[in-house]
């Protein structure tokens, strides 16, 4: 035990910089793939719930495209996912390394994900208010911007917390193929360089990454839920 | 006033065609609370659904307050809507907003500025009693003050007709009357016209001035609450007052249509010598009336006089069956 510590000790000063900027560049790739993952990921969880039967706006050819894609996008294994759209990732950030490549896939991966949890929250709201209000005299945008969205508002930030932690763990297997970020020091300094230090020290701080995102996360959701 | 007249709507379900209303005429006059009762299924949502176009009419014409509803679409529906508040069985209030901002929301949806919402919000809960819960969640209110909120937000936009859906159904007894009494001074105070649909016959009894029996999508029986009692052979009697099951031939049913001071059955038997054995029934306010229906055994070499002699008191005399 003294013998680790004491070795903590003696490398910590080497180790802390990039653990800190490894930190940093998780934190960085997981944040705005959550953000694009919302953009695009919001919008279609909305629609697939109104554009299905009994919807707000029924059309099921419309409906079964979208899900077909959500489909294919939950389908790959994000891995897969990230090899398949490199040539993409270039083409939008001119490199397929480092923490700002990786939000490519990570954004791509994360949309679909994010959809159906949506699609979920938002099929969770109550008919009987969207008929009240239909009753008031809304319209469709209105019915959606006033009534899905603020009801299902709890069960989307906790879709968001739950897209926010799968993309700590797809973050890291950005690291595979050269993304950064604490994944990328796990695998080349833990696994392929054999230092059990390294490999030890980014699952403590992944497992600190993900815990603060669910607490901040269940911290909103207290205070948004009025149910 | 609201007026429906050769009302249709067909579903379609899996195949098969379903006829929900198939139809039904109904008027409702300006100032009247209007009851229509039927088992679930009968078509009674359906019909409601259909005064404010929730839901289209296969066939036939809805008119709210000389609008022809069944004519408009898109922007000028929603405009008539707005004219037109509904009260739901499961309140249907957004869990996410307070009872103020509850109350906001269809003054929000027709553009109402915010100083005048602020007033308006203030006003109506004020009107239902709720002021001091103008800040609280719907999930912190009990089922009563939840349908208060209910009819609150239904009578934002100063509609002058009442839709309501089953309002009493969620609620325990004593709920159910303190919001009947909300809604018949709403109607004396305001004038409001309310369309009601419902399961309870009691509801029929405490606040309707004119009723209808819906059966299988067909209107069986309408008009005025205290007409229909003493009309021969109304159903609507017959369910407002259900009487014990008598297999005697000297049984008969008495129909009470209007308020006795006089004590009837005493100078029955006075008069006639009849023995007079009640075995079932009850007499209650209808419409400000004492009114009610008894099932009585009446014996004696006279009773086809006494009989008579009801009859001539205005009693609707029915043998039972």
């Amino acid at each position: 035990m003294t013998a680790l510590l004491e070795e903590i000790a003696r490398r910590w000063p080497e180790m802390a910089p990039e653990l800190w900027l490894g930190t940093l560049d998780t934190v960085y790739m997981v944040v705005w793939s959550a953000l694009f993952a919302v953009l695009g990921g919001l919008p279609l969880g909305v629609l697939l719930v109104t554009t299905d039967r009994g919807g707000l706006t029924p059309a099921p050819v419309l409906r079964a495209v979208l899900s077909g894609i959500v489909n294919v996008g939950r389908s790959l294994p994000f891995i897969v996912l990230m090899v398949a759209v490199l040539s993409l990732t270039r083409l939008l950030t001119g490199t397929t390394l480092g923490p700002t490549a990786a939000i490519v896939p990570l954004s791509i991966g994360a949309i679909p994900f994010f959809a159906r949890l949506v699609e979920t929250a938002v099929r969770e709201v109550d008919r009987g208010v969207v008929e009240a209000a239909h009753a008031m005299g809304a319209g469709k945008p209105t019915i959606v911007a006033k009534v899905l969205l603020p009801e299902a508002l709890p069960g989307l930030v906790a879709g968001l917390v739950m897209t926010l932690v799968t993309l700590v763990s797809y973050s890291a297997m950005a690291g595979a193929i050269g993304g950064g970020g604490l994944g990328d020091i796990a695998i080349r300094e833990g696994y392929q360089r054999f230092d059990d230090l390294y490999l030890w020290a980014t699952v403590v701080l992944l497992v600190v990454v993900v815990q603060a995102a669910q607490s901040l996360g269940d911290l909103v959701i207290r205070r948004i839920s009025h149910r | 006033m609201i007026e429906a007249v050769g009302l249709h709507k067909v579903y379609r379900l899996k195949g098969r065609q379903v006829r929900a209303l198939d139809g039904v005429d109904l008027r409702v006059e300006q100032g009247e609370v209007y009851g229509v009762v039927g088992q679930s299924g009968a078509g009674k949502s359906t019909l409601l659904r259909c005064v404010n176009l929730l839901e289209r009419p296969t066939l036939g014409t809805v008119t709210v307050d000389g609008t022809e509803l069944t004519a408009l679409r898109g922007p000028r529906l929603r405009a008539a809507r707005r004219r037109i508040g509904m009260v739901h069985q499961h309140f249907a209030l957004l869990s996410s907003r307070t009872v103020a901002g509850n109350v906001a929301f269809p003054l929000e949806v027709a553009g109402t500025d915010r100083a005048e919402r602020r007033r308006r919000v203030g006003e109506l809960l004020e009107l239902v009693g709720l002021s001091d819960k103008a800040r609280a969640y719907p999930a912190q209110l009990s089922g009563g003050q939840k349908q208060r909120v209910g009819i609150a937000r239904a009578l934002a936009s100063n509609p002058s007709v009442l839709l309501s859906d089953e309002a009493t159904s969620a609620l325990d007894p004593a709920t159910t009357e303190s919001i009947l009494d909300l809604l018949r001074g709403l109607n004396r105070e305001l004038g409001l016209t309310i369309l009601l649909i419902t399961h309870e016959m009691d509801v029929i009894k405490r606040v309707c001035d004119s009723a209808a029996i819906l059966t299988d999508g067909t209107v069986r029986e309408s008009g005025r609450v205290i007409d229909l009692i003493g009309r021969p052979g109304s159903l609507l009697a017959r369910s407002l007052f259900p009487l014990p099951a008598v297999d005697h031939p000297d049984a008969v049913h008495l129909t009470y249509t209007r308020s006795y001071d006089e004590p009837l059955m005493s100078e029955l038997t006075r008069r006639y010598d009849v023995d007079v054995n009640v075995l079932g029934g009850a007499i209650e306010e209808v419409s400000g009336h004492a009114v009610g229906r008894l099932a009585v055994r009446v014996s004696g070499a006279r009773r086809a006089d006494a009989l008579a002699w009801l009859d001539g008191k205005g009693l609707l005399v029915e043998a039972a069956r």
